[in-house]
């Protein structure tokens, strides 16, 4: 499915967009540090907790959990939210 | 037939010595800076910004090989992480483990670094070995240079460690921290932590077991509280001097203070400051040849403590007799209107005779001495505002 990208994370993936698969949103974070290694825990912290000011948005809808089911079709965005100055 | 002409032998050179020169690495809240001086300290070429935008807390070089630079970094989005280079940071590669707590059983709250704050290359006998401290505490080790970081469970996962580091509340505004990781230069198991808050401590055995080192050390603004309560105690800089490991100076939220190991009790040495500057402060450093010397930079701890310069003039503090007698040292600085904060890991000194001393400002000023406190210029305006200072002498 088309996982859309931050810039601060771009450094990751050298593009605005990229493809990632699972069948939860556990598995497609998963998908996209086999496949950019690092950006795991730049999101998601060692207690497997999203980071404060990380958003993720399926289909237009923001989840708080990773566990959240997938469709192969679904689109995946990913925010960098409000940090301060 | 003319003679031959003997050229006499090329007299042989003596080897040059080679001029030293120093690298200071500036970290800051918006990426880092490293500043490189020329033989004699007075021009300084500026590199960076390396990593701009990010939050930089430490970056230290390495000592041990002259050319690895670790940097502890976050963004205002992203978890935290450690950025490596071997090239005097032209190239820079992230940690593939970064420092990291363990996983929580199920059902248990755990906790997570939000940054590592503090960096501390190991002893000269263990190459690629470096210490990390985080916020919220934590220590951790890498023993690959820094690719690959493991935790300390003798610390973090310890019931009366956490007891003591308390919550989140308990600690610095932006954290609490681990800090003043230090290591024995005679022995690479002996070694000192600062806990902000949590009080000190030391290990013998290279971390496995550890022991509450705060006798002597008074409760902030004389709180009826139980002193020999490691949570009641905010160090705020540690350092021990090279030429006499066996002691070492503290600047902690309520005082200065000195230790003469094998005693394990702290002597309030900051009271001999003067009355209207007192003995808070965030840094402090020690010579690295003189056991009996050492600067602190005082912010004022009255009122609500507004930990600028007191009185709006700043000034470093120097004892050249282990803290019987405090002189001040502000040629060059503002006379007035200067309102600085200068916090733990700002100031530092060099290895050269005389010493050079430097301080970073939180409003972004660089500053240096090149005759040990007794003048100072500005080096540096409009940085962000500076997190740490590293005095590196190549």
């Amino acid at each position: 499915m088309k996982v859309v990208i931050p810039s601060a994370l771009r450094s990751y993936t050298a593009s605005n967009e990229t493809e990632a698969r699972g069948a939860t949103l556990a598995d497609v974070v998963l998908d996209l540090e086999r496949q950019y290694p690092g950006i795991r825990f730049r999101m998601i912290d060692e207690q497997d907790g999203i980071r404060r000011h990380i958003r993720f948005f399926i289909n237009g809808s923001q989840v708080n959990a990773l566990s959240q089911p997938l469709k192969s079709t679904d689109e995946i965005v990913i925010v960098q939210a409000l940090s301060g100055g | 037939m003319a003679s031959k002409v003997k050229k006499p032998a090329a007299r042989k050179k003596a080897p040059a010595k080679r001029a030293r020169r120093t690298v200071l690495l500036v970290a800051t809240r918006k990426g880092a800076w490293l500043f490189h001086g020329d033989a004699g300290r007075k021009a300084w070429r500026v590199d960076g910004p390396h990593f701009l935008g990010h939050t930089i807390s430490h970056l230290v070089l390495d000592p041990r090989d002259g050319k690895t630079l670790l940097a502890a970094a976050k963004t205002g989005h992203l978890g935290p992480t450690i950025f490596r280079s071997t090239d005097m940071g032209r190239h820079w590669k992230e940690a593939t483990r970064p420092p990291a707590f363990a996983k929580a059983p199920d059902g248990e709250k755990g906790r997570a670094v939000d940054h590592t704050f503090w960096l501390t290359p190991a002893h000269a006998s263990e190459p690629n070995v470096w210490y990390a401290g985080t916020s919220p505490q934590g220590l951790f080790r890498t023993e690959d240079g820094g690719v690959t970081w493991a935790p300390y469970s003798s610390v973090n996962d310890d019931p009366q460690y956490r007891e003591w580091m308390g919550t989140v509340q308990d600690g610095t505004p932006d954290g609490p921290k681990m800090h003043s990781i230090i290591v024995d230069p005679r022995d690479a198991k002996h070694l000192y932590i600062g806990m902000s808050g949590g009080g000190v401590h030391e290990s013998l055995d290279g971390g496995t077991t550890w022991r509450v080192l705060i006798n002597g050390m008074e409760v902030v603004q004389g709180y009826n509280l139980d002193p020999a309560l490691p949570t009641c105690h905010d160090p705020h800089c540690v350092r021990m001097c090279p030429s006499n490991p066996d002691r070492l100076y503290q600047q902690n939220h309520c005082g200065i203070y000195r230790i003469d190991r094998p005693s394990d009790t702290w002597v309030r040495i900051g009271k001999s400051m003067p009355k209207k500057v007192g003995d808070v402060g965030f840094p402090l450093v020690v010579h690295p040849r003189d056991d009996n010397t050492a600067w602190v930079l005082p912010m004022d701890g009255s009122g609500v403590w507004p930990r600028v310069s007191p009185d709006g003039k700043p000034a470093v503090y120097v004892t050249r007799n282990g803290g019987k007698t405090w002189q001040r040292q502000d040629a060059g600085m503002p006379k007035t209107q200067g309102w600085w904060t200068v916090k733990r890991q700002s100031m530092c000194g060099d290895t050269h005779d005389p010493m050079g001393l430097y301080f970073g400002t939180t409003s972004g000023e660089l500053w240096m001495s090149r005759n040990e406190g007794g003048k100072w210029a500005c080096i540096a305006r409009h940085l962000p505002e500076i997190y740490a200072v590293e005095a590196a002498v190549l």
